[in-house]
């Protein structure tokens, strides 16, 4: 473990509560951060309960390493992230090491999550604030240090290329030389951070440190772990959520070449083996008998009836302002539709997988989390064993969007290792990956506004049912029958909207589990409130454009980026006949973000996205390069789910199975895409997951001004916009 | 039964089933972890290597149809002129982002700039249309593979 071999001999608490400096036993400078009290400073913590969950070391050979409740999942956090400190230290990035934090709850908890987890485009906007003040506290105490032993005044050195300089002897030392001696050095009440004209780092297009090994084959996955003796697995779970297995013929499966062993749990059957390869076949000539219990008939069209019924009775409410029952009754005109948004799997490239080796009384588990500490308590509980007994080794992630937030992937593989002698690696096939997922909800909106004689909005009601993600995943998140996840998007509008009303009802699909998916809420909600304003555009006669800017008198940083991207794209410039452009506009994850998509439909009604133009404030940017990298990929996931992404059941089993019948995009159908960053100095905002959400309504808007069809139900249906 | 295969210039003796995917004995037998699994079936490209220089998809690819055949995969093709330049370009751009495709990215564009140095667009979305990256790096990839077709040659 990481931390093992550190001992604070001394401490000193910064009286801002978040901060504790000390010593490390071989004499480096240790600070240690606690980073929920630095973002809610009001709830700053006395001393005595300091609970520290990032720390700096700063050893005697000058290197800095940072250990940090984050994970790198592609979205480029581990570069970022030092990128903070290295900033007010006046390092290099070259200078800071980052390692992966181990599972503690207490300690690693994600200051805006409140557990030990990477998502919600978050990492960056925890970690803003006290990273920066972390780094200047050490480059004061460094400079103290430095000024003491020469007898100056610290005013007359100055930092640079991880040196305390003093210019006017000419003397220099190394922060490695400096360490001990700072470690004893009094804690700045106050430090001053640098001013962002100042920054060197911070804005610039860093080089991602994990670059090299992903391009050679070396960089290692959890698929990739090989202990010792290691067996392979592969598994088949109740094809009906809920079902049993009522019984195995393993026979012939145990004939085959390279199988050792079969494993029965209450609701799986798993192939151990010497490999994949053999793994597979026992799978397949494995005859098993299920007991499809209660959801054995389950459709999708079930849960869509179920969750339409819920929008027509009151739900919670989550945003009013003014009256819009009252102005609705007295608008000119009424628009009124139902919007549907369907379950859909993350299909991350590597499928689900997880090695564990039980032994009798601790068991240690490979695996590339999201949420590391949540799987080593449930990984525990699957194991009978108290969690300081179960060791989680963290490993790069191929592709999370909200899939390893999750840990059923981990106790599946302890319920077959505790019947396994030895380490085993349970692969899960892309077919057992796609079917046993914990899906994106499916949402059902019932939205409706009343428009004055001039067209402008005086009324919005929005209604919509779905399954609550955080009432599962985090029960404290999910109060008076709402949560943050459900409604974000659907409230707090950018627009002016003088009577505004918002209800949520939670009604969870029977037997599904349902969770966290790249834009989580938003996914849903920017859908269908940007199309509606569309909508809303098209009743009025007006431009789609001019109409959102109308609205955004309390909103200039969203009328900026809409401005912007409005203009780049050549809104407003002919197309030919067939295509259209379609805008979107959203404040959500921190940043503001708004896309114009030019599609081209054929007479078959295939829709092809042509070029996605985005304009995004989202406030400062740490690095830029990582900004368009991510919003590129954003828009291609928001792309695939617009065109693709469905997940339907039938008989209480999911119908898709592979790449060919969960289809992705791909190169030859992926959009230009065009990013343009507004510059801002605010806090930075989330960018992982913005693109997402923003695309899918600019694609269904774009399909309106070229067929003159909305769509109201996503993925799109070709047969809808075939022409006659 | 034991087969006799090339990868990497290696000779290796592997004793499988006949009809056992090349990418489970590159895995699981021989723990070259760089070609990745990513559908069993041919549709995302993950397991692209090569054979006798032409991509081909390793896991529907039977341990006993390689013969004589030269494999080669992620581990090597650093060592290819069209390998080298591409993973240069791979990196000056930063393609990768969870990285997981990537080796099947690589071994898709060192065949098709191999046997193409010029491709045109056309040519990047036939020869890369099989190998999805559900990151969207597309941008990227094809921004990558121009300019490793630029990098001289």
């Amino acid at each position: 473990m990481a931390l093992a071999h550190i001992d604070i001999t001394q401490g000193d608490l910064s009286r801002r509560g978040f901060l504790r400096v000390g010593a490390t036993v071989s004499g480096g400078l240790l600070l240690s951060l606690s980073l929920s009290f630095a973002s809610r400073e009001s709830e700053a913590a006395s001393s005595d309960n300091f609970e520290p969950n990032a720390f700096i070391r700063i050893g005697g050979d000058g290197q800095i390493v940072l250990t940090m409740p984050y994970v790198e999942m592609g979205q480029g956090t581990y570069t970022s992230i030092p990128m903070l400190i290295a900033e007010e230290l006046e390092v290099g990035l070259n200078q800071v090491r980052l390692e992966h934090a181990p599972p503690n709850e207490k300690l690693y908890v994600n200051p805006l999550l409140g557990v030990q987890a990477t998502g919600n485009s978050n990492a960056i906007r925890g970690a803003w604030e006290p990273l920066r003040k972390a780094g200047a506290t050490a480059r004061t105490m460094l400079i103290a240090a430095a000024a003491k032993r020469w007898s100056v005044d610290p005013s007359s050195c100055r930092v640079q290329n991880g040196e305390v300089h003093h210019q006017a002897s000419g003397r220099s030392l190394g922060y490695g030389a400096l360490a001990a001696d700072a470690a004893r050095m009094p804690v700045p009440e106050n430090v001053t951070l640098k001013k962002p004209a100042d920054f060197k780092l911070i804005g610039t297009p860093a080089k991602r440190l994990d670059t090299p090994a992903k391009i050679n084959g070396t960089a290692v996955y959890g698929i990739d772990i090989r202990p010792p003796g290691v067996k392979i697995a592969t598994l088949a779970q109740s094809p009906v959520f809920g079902g049993r297995v009522k019984r195995v013929d393993d026979t012939a499966a145990k004939a085959i070449n390279g199988v050792r062993q079969i494993v029965q749990l209450d609701d799986a059957v798993a192939v151990v083996a010497d490999h994949m390869g053999a793994a597979k076949k026992g799978l397949a000539a494995l005859k098993i008998e299920w007991d499809d219990g209660p959801h054995a008939n389950l459709s999708t069209s079930d849960i869509a009836r179920e969750l339409e019924s819920a929008t027509t009775k009151p739900g919670a409410v989550a945003q009013t302002i003014g009256d819009a029952d009252k102005a609705m009754a007295g608008a000119a005109t009424k628009l009124e539709a139902v919007y549907q948004a369907p379950f859909l799997a993350h299909a991350t490239m590597e499928p689900m997988n997880c090695t564990v080796y039980f032994r009798k009384d601790e068991c240690e588990i490979w695996i590339g989390s999201q949420a590391v500490a949540r799987v080593q308590a449930m990984a525990a509980k699957a194991a009978g064993l108290p969690p300081e007994k179960v060791m989680v080794h963290n490993q790069l992630i191929g592709g999370g969007f909200g899939r390893r937030l999750e840990a059923d992937g981990a106790v599946r593989a302890v319920e077959i290792a505790k019947q396994v002698d030895g380490p085993v690696k349970v692969v899960w096939t892309r077919e057992e990956d796609i079917q046993h997922d914990a899906y994106r909800p499916y949402w059902f909106d019932r939205i409706s506004a009343g428009l004055d004689e001039q067209g402008r909005p005086i009324a919005w009601n929005h209604r919509f049912a779905g399954s609550s993600v955080i009432a599962r995943w985090l029960p404290p998140g999910f109060a008076n029958g709402l949560d943050p996840d459900s409604t974000e998007g659907a409230i707090d509008l950018v627009y002016d909207l003088p009577n505004f009303h918002v209800e949520y009802a939670r009604v969870e699909p029977p037997g599904i589990t349902t969770g966290f998916w790249r834009s989580v809420g938003p996914s849903h909600n920017v859908f269908v409130t940007e199309s509606f304003i569309d909508e809303m555009a098209a009743v009025a006669k007006q431009d789609a454009v001019a109409y959102r800017r109308a609205l955004l008198g309390k909103s200039p940083r969203a009328k900026a980026v809409l401005d912007l991207a409005a203009e780049k794209a050549g809104w407003g410039q002919a197309l030919p006949k067939g295509s259209g452009r379609g805008v979107s506009l959203q404040f959500v994850f921190g940043s503001y973000m708004a896309q114009v998509a030019e599609v081209e439909v054929s007479k078959e009604g295939a829709v092809r996205v042509r070029r996605v133009v985005c304009a995004m404030d989202c406030g400062t940017v740490v690095n830029p390069n990582t900004v368009q990298a991510q919003i590129q990929s954003g828009i291609n996931f928001g792309v695939t789910a617009a065109l693709y992404g469905e997940i339907t059941l039938k008989n209480g089993r999911v119908e898709q199975a592979n790449f060919d019948t969960y289809q992705m995009l791909r190169m030859n159908e992926a959009p230009a895409i065009e990013v343009h960053v507004v510059g801002s100095s605010e806090p930075p905002g989330g960018m992982g997951e913005t693109g997402t959400s923003a695309i899918v309504p600019a694609i269904a808007n774009a399909v309106y001004a070229a067929t003159g069809k909305r769509l109201r139900k996503m993925p799109i249906d070709p047969a809808l916009l075939k022409q006659a | 039964m034991a087969f006799e295969v090339t990868i990497n210039e290696d000779r290796h003796s592997i004793d499988v089933d006949g009809d056992t995917p090349l990418l489970w004995v590159l895995r699981d037998v021989l723990g070259m972890t760089g070609t990745k699994f990513g559908c069993g079936m041919a549709l995302c490209g993950a397991c692209t290597v090569h054979i006798n220089g032409e991509a081909v998809r390793s896991c529907i690819t039977s341990i006993d149809s390689i013969g004589d055949a030269k494999v080669t995969t992620i581990e090597a093709i650093g060592k290819t002129p069209a390998g080298q330049k591409i993973q240069a370009a791979w990196l000056d751009r930063e393609v990768p982002q969870c990285g997981y495709c990537q080796s099947g990215q690589i071994m898709s564009a060192s065949a098709l700039l191999a046997s193409n140095p010029r491709p045109t667009d056309s040519d990047i979305d036939d020869a890369m249309s099989g190998n999805v990256c559900r990151c969207g790096t597309y941008v990227r990839i094809r921004e990558a593979i121009k300019q490793a077709a630029q990098s001289g040659g």
